[in-house]
């Protein structure tokens, strides 16, 4: 699995990817290949306040439905639109096209929290 | 856990292994989405296996059939087959079953996989007083399904039988890629296709043979979403012992002019329900969801999912006897636009 060494992880699967004073947020390699086929994103609204691990969005694979959690707690500040209608961009580029939404934390030093590649790594070798 | 003939093939062709009905199973080899398009395009081919045979041979083996199931088995020539029901004492369904006449005095049953030692109880007791015998086979039999336009034709290329002979609901032998079989124009996807039996030391190499002629390896995943577009029932959801199958769009299975086990119940039952058909504006409906009009709860999703054809969320669903739309589904809190859906879901051949 994909792993870039560019940007931090959550336990739950999600990438945060800082740019500025915000970051991007998606879902990694491993968890779209869990999920298979994506065939809807539920997205939050811009403007909302999330906290740290609170379910911000959904998505709906064939098989089953996922939340998407805060990694850190900030404001919405964008979501992917192309979403709407090419969901499976989620499987075709999650690192990239696929990310879900922007997120300006309450303050960047939270990032400092989450793992990085190699942390990731280890949480899903003790999945396997 | 269970294994089928063909774990191992599975597992060499990438296919992701669940359990099912007591049963390892492929989800999907690729993508679900992929493997259904293949099958309503092309042709595809399922692992069956965990599904149940039953054989039914005796002197009295018709009319203890039709004292057993809700369909007319006096209607059913020799290589012929009907779908059917077993009707429970109190007029709901035991199982949704496929019948297949074999010979004058000799039918193959096929049940669902998680209602075998039920349905194999059920018929033994109501056997009794009938020159009949009822035996499970399942263990011994291998069942693949070939599914599609394209199914016809690459099957054609495997056997010497001529299959444009063959019409829907056919059964007759023949040898596939050099092995014995049992071939039906039957399936569980709303496309043309053949199912196959087979001895389970003979399955690998048919399905192989048959995914070298082009099928492509079809898993679980696809087999549900297939035959939810196609509208098709899958038992403990639309059709459950209290289900009476006259409020459901199947009631042309049961027919009146004859008797059977449960025929005085199922008759006086009043319908308090109807099926619906419904495509959701967005998300993914599930099992379970409320069906919600004029803002008050009016019914439930027995099954939901995803419809590769139409791109969108649909549902099989029970609502309230004269329940009026527009219809709602309840995806997580939000009343979500339903429209009503003729079923099929799709055109289909």
């Amino acid at each position: 699995m994909d792993i870039p060494k560019d940007r931090f992880y959550t336990k739950t699967h999600e990438w945060a990817l800082p740019e500025g004073d915000t970051v991007l947020v998606g879902i990694t390699d491993y968890a779209q290949d869990a999920l298979g086929d994506v065939v809807y994103v539920e997205l939050p609204e811009v403007g909302r306040a999330v906290e740290k691990g609170e379910a911000v969005a959904v998505v709906e694979s064939v098989k089953t439905a996922s939340d998407i959690y805060a990694p850190v707690a900030g404001e919405i500040v964008e979501v992917n639109l192309a979403l709407e209608k090419t969901p499976e961009l989620v499987n075709q580029d999650p690192y990239g096209e696929g990310w879900i939404f922007r997120l300006k934390p309450r303050d960047m030093g939270d990032l400092d929290e989450l793992l990085d590649a190699g942390g990731y790594q280890e949480v899903l070798e003790s999945e396997a | 856990m269970k294994k089928t003939p063909l774990y191992e093939a599975h597992l060499r062709l990438g296919g992701r292994m669940v359990a099912f009905a007591g049963y390892l199973l492929p989800l999907q080899y690729t993508s679900i989405v992929e493997e259904h398009l293949a099958v309503r395009k092309e042709a595809g081919v399922f692992d069956v296996s965990h599904m149940g045979e039953f054989l039914v041979r005796g002197e009295e083996a018709l009319a203890f059939l039709q004292w057993a199931t809700a369909n007319d088995v006096g209607r059913l020539k020799v290589g012929r087959a009907q779908y059917s029901m077993l009707p429970s004492e109190k007029g709901g369904v035991v199982d949704d079953i496929y019948l297949y006449r074999l010979g004058e005095r000799e039918y193959l049953m096929v049940v669902n996989a998680a209602n075998i030692a039920k349905d194999l109880a059920h018929l033994k007791a109501l056997a009794r007083g009938f020159r009949v015998e009822v035996e499970d086979a399942s263990e011994e039999t291998a069942l693949l399904a070939l599914q599609g336009p394209k199914a016809a034709s690459l099957l054609q290329g495997l056997t010497e039988e001529d299959l444009s002979q063959k019409r829907k609901n056919d059964v007759f032998p023949a040898r596939v890629a050099g092995r014995p079989a049992r071939l039906a124009r039957t399936g569980y996807t709303g496309e043309d296709g053949f199912e196959l039996f087979l001895a389970p030391e003979d399955a690998e190499a048919v399905f192989l043979a048959l995914v070298e002629a082009g099928a492509k390896p079809a898993g679980l995943g696809a087999r549900d979403t297939l035959r939810l577009e196609a509208g098709f029932p899958l038992y403990g959801h639309e059709l459950t012992e209290e289900t009476n199958p006259l409020c459901t769009p199947w009631a042309w299975v049961v027919k009146r002019e004859k008797d059977f086990w449960g025929k005085e119940a199922m008759l006086s039952g009043a319908c308090r329900e109807r099926l619906v058909g419904l495509v959701l504006e967005a998300g993914i409906p599930r099992e379970g969801y409320r069906v919600l009009s004029g803002g008050r709860p009016v019914g439930r999703v027995t099954s939901g999912g995803y419809s590769p054809l139409l791109e969108k969320g649909i549902a099989l669903a029970y609502v309230e006897e004269g329940a009026e739309g527009p219809f709602q589904v309840e995806v997580r809190g939000r009343a979500i636009p339903a429209a009503l859906s003729p079923l099929p879901f799709v055109p289909l051949k």
